[in-house]
Order: C-alpha cells, then sequence, then structure tokens
C-alpha cells in the first residue's frame, strides 16, 4: 500500500460569478490516487468548481492547498486543467503545439508522485495522431484536437489532473483509452478531479454531487414564473 | 529557466508570421497615413521637411495600435491564457517576452520602412536617421504601453477602438520625445542627445509599468 502523501484539500470554498453566489462553504478533501467525481445538473456549477481549483476564478471565501505539494507553487500550477476549450493553435503543427507547452509548462513533481516525462512523438502516437505530427493542426477534427490537447497532460507530469467534461468530442474508442491513461495516472500516485455526465470506470472514485439547497433561493427568477 | 522563454518567443514570432499579414498590413497602414498628408497640406516641400518627423511618428504610433488588440485576445479565445496563468511562469516576463515578439513581428518592420517613407516627405540623410534612431528606440514603449490597453480589453469582442482610446494618452510623452530628438538632430543649437535619453529611459520605464500592470489586469480578467 502506497503512504499517501498528496492531499488536495478544500475548505468552505465559496464564490460569486457575475454577481451570483455560486456556492457557498463548500469543502472536500481527496487523497493520492483517488478521483472526485462531481455531478449535478447543468448549471449547478461543475464547470466553476474546477475553474476555481485552476485557481482562474478568485475565491470570495475559503482556501485550497495542495498537502505534501512543492511549497514554493501554488496548488493551481501543480495542475493541469483540461477544459472545454483545446488551446491548439491551428496555425502551428502538431508536434509544434505540443512542444511549446512540454517547454512552457512547469513540471512539477513531488513526493510519492511517480509521473514520467514522455516524449511528444510517443504520445501522439499512443493517442493514435502520431501520423498527423507535421501537419498543421488546423487540418485535425474535433476528436483529432481534443487528444491533442489531452497529450498535453501527459508530457509534464503533474500530480493534479482538473477534467472539465473530459469524455467529450470523443469516440467510444478513444473514451476507453482516456480512462486507461486516468488510471495509469491515478496508479502513479496523480489526483483527478472531473465533472461528467457519463460513468466514468475508474479505479478509485469518489463522488461529490452538487445540488441546490432550495430551488426557489437559488432561481429566483424560475420561482416567478 | 531560458527554455520555456525561448519556447514561448519562438512561437509567438511562428505564429505572427505563418498567420501573416501582420507586418504587412502594419507597414501598409504606415505608408497610407504617410503618403495621404502630403496630399492634405499641399505641395510645399519647406513645410514638409519640417513636419516630416512628427508625421512619421504619429504614422508609427497609429499602425503600433492597429495590431496590438491580437497581443492576448487570439490567446484567450482558444484557452491558452488559462493554461498561460497556471503554467507556473511569472505572467510579468510572460508578457515582457510577448511583446518583445510582437515588436519584432509588427514593430521593427515600421522601423524599416520608415527611411523609405522619410524620402516621400523630403527629409535630409540626417533627419532621416535621426527619425529612423529615435522610431527603433521608441516604438518598443509604444507596444509596451500599448500591452496595458490590450489586457485590459482583452475581453471584450471589439477592443480595438477602446484600446486606441485608453493607449493614445499614456503614448504621448513618448511621441513628444520622439519627435522632438528628431527635430533636435536637425536644428543646431539644441542637443540631440538630451531628448533622446529621455526617450530612451521613457522605453526602460514601459518595460517595467507595462508589463507589471498588464499583469495585474490579465489575473483579473481570467473569471
Amino acid at each position: 500500500m502506497r503512504s499517501s502523501h498528496l492531499k488536495l484539500i478544500a475548505e468552505n470554498l465559496t464564490i460569486d460569478r457575475g454577481g451570483r453566489r455560486v456556492f457557498q462553504d463548500l469543502s472536500f478533501s481527496l487523497s493520492q490516487g483517488s478521483a472526485l467525481v462531481v455531478t449535478g445538473a447543468n448549471g449547478i456549477g461543475k464547470s466553476s468548481l474546477l475553474r476555481t481549483l485552476a485557481g482562474l476564478v478568485s475565491l470570495a471565501a475559503g482556501t485550497i492547498r495542495l498537502e505534501g505539494g512543492e511549497t514554493d507553487r501554488l496548488p493551481q500550477e501543480q495542475a493541469h486543467y483540461f477544459g472545454h476549450q483545446d488551446a491548439v493553435k491551428p496555425a502551428l503543427s502538431v508536434l509544434e503545439n505540443l512542444r511549446f507547452w512540454q517547454n512552457f509548462a512547469a513540471a512539477s513533481v513531488c513526493e510519492g508522485f511517480t509521473g514520467a516525462t514522455l516524449s511528444p512523438l510517443l504520445v501522439l502516437d499512443t493517442l493514435g495522431i502520431g501520423h498527423t505530427a507535421h501537419l498543421p493542426a488546423a487540418y485535425l477534427s474535433a476528436g483529432q484536437k481534443r487528444r491533442l490537447s489531452l497529450s498535453r497532460l501527459l508530457v509534464t507530469p503533474r500530480p493534479v489532473w482538473l477534467m472539465d467534461e473530459p469524455t467529450s468530442a470523443l469516440d467510444k474508442a478513444s473514451e476507453q483509452q482516456l480512462l486507461g491513461i486516468m488510471n495509469d495516472h491515478l496508479a502513479s500516485g496523480g489526483l483527478i478531479v472531473t465533472a461528467t455526465h457519463t460513468e466514468l470506470v475508474l479505479d478509485r472514485i469518489e463522488t461529490l454531487h452538487l445540488q441546490a439547497a432550495d430551488p426557489a433561493e437559488q432561481a429566483p427568477e424560475e420561482a416567478l414564473l | 529557466m531560458t527554455g520555456w522563454a525561448m519556447a514561448l518567443f519562438q512561437r509567438d514570432l511562428r505564429l505572427s508570421v505563418r498567420i501573416g499579414g501582420s507586418a504587412l498590413v502594419g507597414v501598409l497602414f504606415f505608408l497610407a497615413v504617410v503618403t495621404v498628408i502630403p496630399f492634405g497640406v499641399g505641395p510645399d516641400l519647406n513645410l514638409l521637411a519640417r513636419i516630416g518627423p512628427a508625421i512619421l511618428w504619429i504614422g508609427a504610433l497609429l499602425a503600433t495600435l492597429l495590431g496590438l488588440d491580437r497581443l492576448f485576445q487570439a490567446d484567450r479565445e482558444d484557452g491558452t491564457l488559462d493554461l498561460m496563468l497556471m503554467a507556473g511562469r511569472p505572467l510579468e516576463l510572460v508578457i515582457l517576452i510577448k511583446c518583445l515578439a510582437h515588436w519584432i513581428a509588427t514593430g521593427l518592420p515600421l522601423v524599416v520602412a520608415a527611411p523609405l517613407l522619410a524620402i516621400f516627405l523630403n527629409l535630409d540623410p540626417v533627419s532621416m536617421g535621426a527619425v529612423t534612431l529615435t522610431l527603433l528606440v521608441g516604438t518598443p514603449a509604444l507596444t509596451l504601453i500599448g500591452a496595458i490597453g490590450a489586457s485590459l480589453t482583452v475581453s471584450l469582442r471589439r477592443g480595438g477602438l477602446l484600446l486606441a482610446v485608453l493607449v493614445i494618452p499614456l503614448a504621448i510623452p513618448v511621441l513628444i520625445f520622439g519627435v522632438s530628438s528628431a527635430d533636435a538632430a536637425i536644428h543646431d543649437p539644441v542637443p540631440f542627445v538630451t531628448p533622446f535619453l529621455i526617450l530612451c529611459a521613457l522605453t526602460l520605464i514601459a518595460a517595467v509599468v507595462g508589463p507589471v500592470a498588464s499583469a495585474a489586469a490579465l489575473r483579473f480578467s481570467a473569471d
């Protein structure tokens, strides 16, 4: 049994977006090697939660810590964010896109996390887009772009993966492959927080179901109708 | 440490060359502004030679503003900016490098085109050289100051016009000392070095203030 060093701890998270309180006093902790699946209805704040953990939405209150991580880095600098946008530049070739992220994003290695740095070409081959390596990314299909975006997570080791609807635009085979990659990440001591509507078959899952506390209070406009 | 900086610099330069147009459109706009002035002022060669440095500077300022709105917007639209904020690299340096790449792609062509356009304005060789030198030193300041406007308007769909309105007042000191040092080179009694050194100082100040202010604005815009 692996000794659990890394722990993602969120305490009393409260965020406001556009003058509306999205959620209040949300706390959870996630230990090494497990995945937190965030579920809930549309608009309940799943994406907001992930963007908050990524440091892209400012907190109204609460703290996010990565216990056992590098002390001189913020939690979001030890995390990969895999969101709806692919961050793929159509004018660059597939390999140039990937190489840039490998060189630009700081790797984060800490005790107990054994994620390796893979070579870009190897990752592209693994994900089945190796033959497109020298093509401009503009020629990729939506699913291929998604896979290119996913390969970014494999060329720079970081312990925390924040994945917003990771299976969107992927076919069945790629979805299975994605699950394999996510399980490998967990096995090497990583952590995953993912928001999804589909069932993900992962090794160690914890679930966080977001629910409106009081429908009338959450959506006053609808209550009026 | 320097590996990531080089990667970013090369990427930005590559993007502006491949997407194309940015350098050429800037120079063409510069050409359009400079050629239209003699039609408005009339064929007085002495007058043109006197106001020539000012016209070149105003043309360069307007041409610089033209490409600035895409400095961060393209990266924001496809989610790249979010990842840059999480990359664990100092954002101020990231912005400084992006500005440098942007200046090489859009500002440097203006400097190169300036001596040619100076012929249209009946400038003699000395003032031609002086204007080109002041543009070489001063246009980086315009890009760096413009980065503040670009990051403030990054989330606006049609931010270009607002950007111009925000940036032009801040660019006035650069314009004043750029034109006055070019003038000083032509009119003997005034020393060239004094306003020129102030222009250099303005560029150095912009190299600090621009990235710091722009980073603050970008962090705020990520929401």
